[in-house]
């Protein structure tokens, strides 16, 4: 199969979703853009099962905080081995209550892709069928990747943020 | 939502099962890794993985740190290949600031990351057969680590953490010692690695303990977003180097080696066979190095190339980007960015969101490890212990890489 390319695919896209696809850019090449969150399963079982474009690789699930937007950018990188190109869609939730549909619907490897995002973020996977912390301990209370946690510990007076970096 | 919970105790002594905890110490799992299974007999009836026992936080850390203080991190994601993740990082750094590499910068890396994966290989087929209970291939074999180790020890100082290379290219050239280590290492590797072969290829014992022994079909690992020697073994051609070439890779002549049955036994030879074709590739690159101009190493960034000590002990300009460099404070490009490796275990990649900042917004690896390791429980349901112990050697699980 020719290789396809970004334009062929947003058109293809952009028949099918409409407006329900926005923020389209093309950073380095890589087509990324985002959907609301009831439609992020529809669309991503579009991308893998559309024998076109065939993004049957999960490459891989993480997410973004941004506290000044209050919101977590849930991130899904897919890969179209037959045609060798990558997608990456994003679903903005608020922070406030991060829930968004498992992907575990559509790809085993999800699973534990999904349980660090919980770990890390608290993004709530709906339909996950083993939603515990991976790498930390489960007693842990927060969700340490977002950016309200300092990485040092507050209390120490040598060690500011500011001397190293942000 | 608990139910996965792993049991410790014996719960229930009328079911018949014996709870068996493997690891989180223990000799046979080369690392820090805790499997509790559920035995009938010697057979496993259900496992459950706990990992994260060595995780230190580095997409946290990374978060406040300049770019070149995140290398030594990645050197700690895949220790028995460091030298591709510093290389991976870096050039995903150079792919965000849009630097040009020159030629002969590539072919240098290109050198040194195979000699890293060939590294990872040995280990990874080595501990397999050692596992097996043949030490004698494990002796023959392993010495060769020891002489890339020499190598890097020659390139940039350091021998298993390497934090080699700078955003824009190395460090330093390589000396004449390094070559000539080189020349020595592509004369003499390939008789051993023949020899390794001859041991074990039609080795029938070999062949028995690995043979149709934890079996995946190409749908089930794709399913589970294998990549790597596994992915291959199942008769995948994936390959980072040849579908998206980084670093020249698209220079060279070589072939992705696949397997048909994804057994234990399929991705020991697609690793030798990659050990063949790192070789192969070395042998290009030192080629191809004759052609290219002497005594170029990196590329012209000093905005982002740290200045030689040399000059910045006698020199207030370079002493002035030393410090602006090493702190942080050149502007970098508002972007965000993926770029991936063929790491020893699969796709590396890291997605990096910069903001202009001194260090990144936010820092993702992917890392194959971690998401080739998390069929392991699955797969050992109804698998013999011992045949799951050969399983994890072959999956080669590092737990740098696998926690983070």
């Amino acid at each position: 199969m020719a290789k396809a390319t970004n334009t062929e695919l947003v058109d293809l896209l952009g028949e099918k979703f409409g407006e329900q696809l926005f923020d389209v850019s093309e950073p380095y090449g890589l087509l990324t853009f985002s959907t609301t969150k009831d439609k992020v399963i529809e669309v991503l079982s579009f991308l893998k099962e559309n024998g076109k474009i065939n993004f049957n690789f999960l490459t891989d699930i993480t997410a973004v905080h941004y506290p000044e937007k209050e919101r977590i950018a849930v991130v899904y990188h897919l890969h179209s081995m037959v045609s060798g190109i990558r997608v990456r869609l994003k679903v903005f939730l608020h922070e406030n209550d991060p829930r968004v549909a498992s992907a575990t619907v559509l790809w085993n490897g999800a699973n534990w892709m999904e349980r660090e995002t919980y770990d890390f973020f608290g993004v709530k996977f709906e339909g996950h069928p083993d939603l515990r912390r991976i790498l930390n301990m489960d007693e842990l209370n927060v969700h340490p990747m977002l950016k309200q946690y300092p990485l040092e510990d507050p209390n120490r007076v040598d060690k500011k943020d500011e001397y190293f970096g942000r | 939502m608990n139910n996965n919970q792993p049991v410790y105790t014996d719960n229930d002594p009328q079911d018949g099962l014996v709870t068996l905890n493997l690891g989180p110490t223990h000799p046979a799992t080369h690392g820090v890794f805790q499997n509790v299974l559920q035995m009938d007999g010697e057979r496993i009836v259900s496992g459950v993985s706990t990992i994260g026992y060595i995780h230190r936080a580095f997409e946290k850390i990374a978060e406040h740190r300049p770019f070149y203080q995140i290398t030594p991190l990645t050197d700690r994601l895949n220790y028995c290949s460091s030298p591709i993740n510093n290389m991976g990082w870096h050039m995903t750094v150079e792919k965000l600031l849009n630097i040009q590499i020159p030629k002969r910068v590539d072919y240098l890396r290109v050198i040194i990351m195979e000699l890293s994966r060939i590294a990872d290989h040995i280990i990874c087929n080595t501990i397999i057969a050692q596992d097996t209970g043949a030490t004698t291939t494990f002796l023959y074999l392993f010495q060769y680590r020891e002489h890339i180790y020499e190598i890097f020890e020659e390139i940039c100082g350091a021998r298993l953490t390497t934090n080699i290379g700078r955003i824009g290219g190395l460090e330093r050239d390589f000396n004449e010692v390094a070559f000539a280590k080189i020349n020595k290492f592509l004369k003499e590797f390939p008789a051993a690695l023949k020899e390794f072969e001859s041991l074990l290829n039609r080795n029938r014992i070999f062949i028995d303990r690995t043979k149709g022994v934890a079996e995946v079909t190409a749908e089930n690992a794709l399913s589970y977003s294998w990549t790597g020697p596994l992915l291959r073994a199942t008769g995948i051609d994936y390959d980072v180097r040849v579908s998206e070439p980084y670093s020249s890779y698209q220079d060279f002549d070589f072939e992705i080696p696949v397997g048909t049955s994804g057994d234990v036994f399929d991705r020991y030879l697609v690793r030798n066979e990659e050990m063949w074709q790192s070789v192969r590739i070395i042998e290009q690159a030192m080629e191809k190095l004759k052609s290219e101009p002497k005594g170029i190493f990196h590329a012209d960034v000093p905005d982002f190339y740290l200045p030689g000590k040399e000059e910045v002990y006698n020199n207030m300009e370079a002493l002035i980007y030393h410090f602006k460099i090493v702190m942080g404070e050149i502007d970098a490009p508002k972007a965000e960015v993926y770029h991936a490796v063929e790491g020893g275990n699969g796709e590396l990649g890291f997605y990096l969101i910069n903001d202009g900042g001194r260090s990144p917004y936010r820092l993702h690896f992917r890392r194959p490890s971690f998401i080739n390791y998390q069929m392991y429980a699955k797969m050992s349901e109804g698998m013999l212990l011992s045949d799951a112990i050969i399983n994890m050697s072959s999956l080669n699980i590092i737990a740098g890489e696998l926690d983070a």
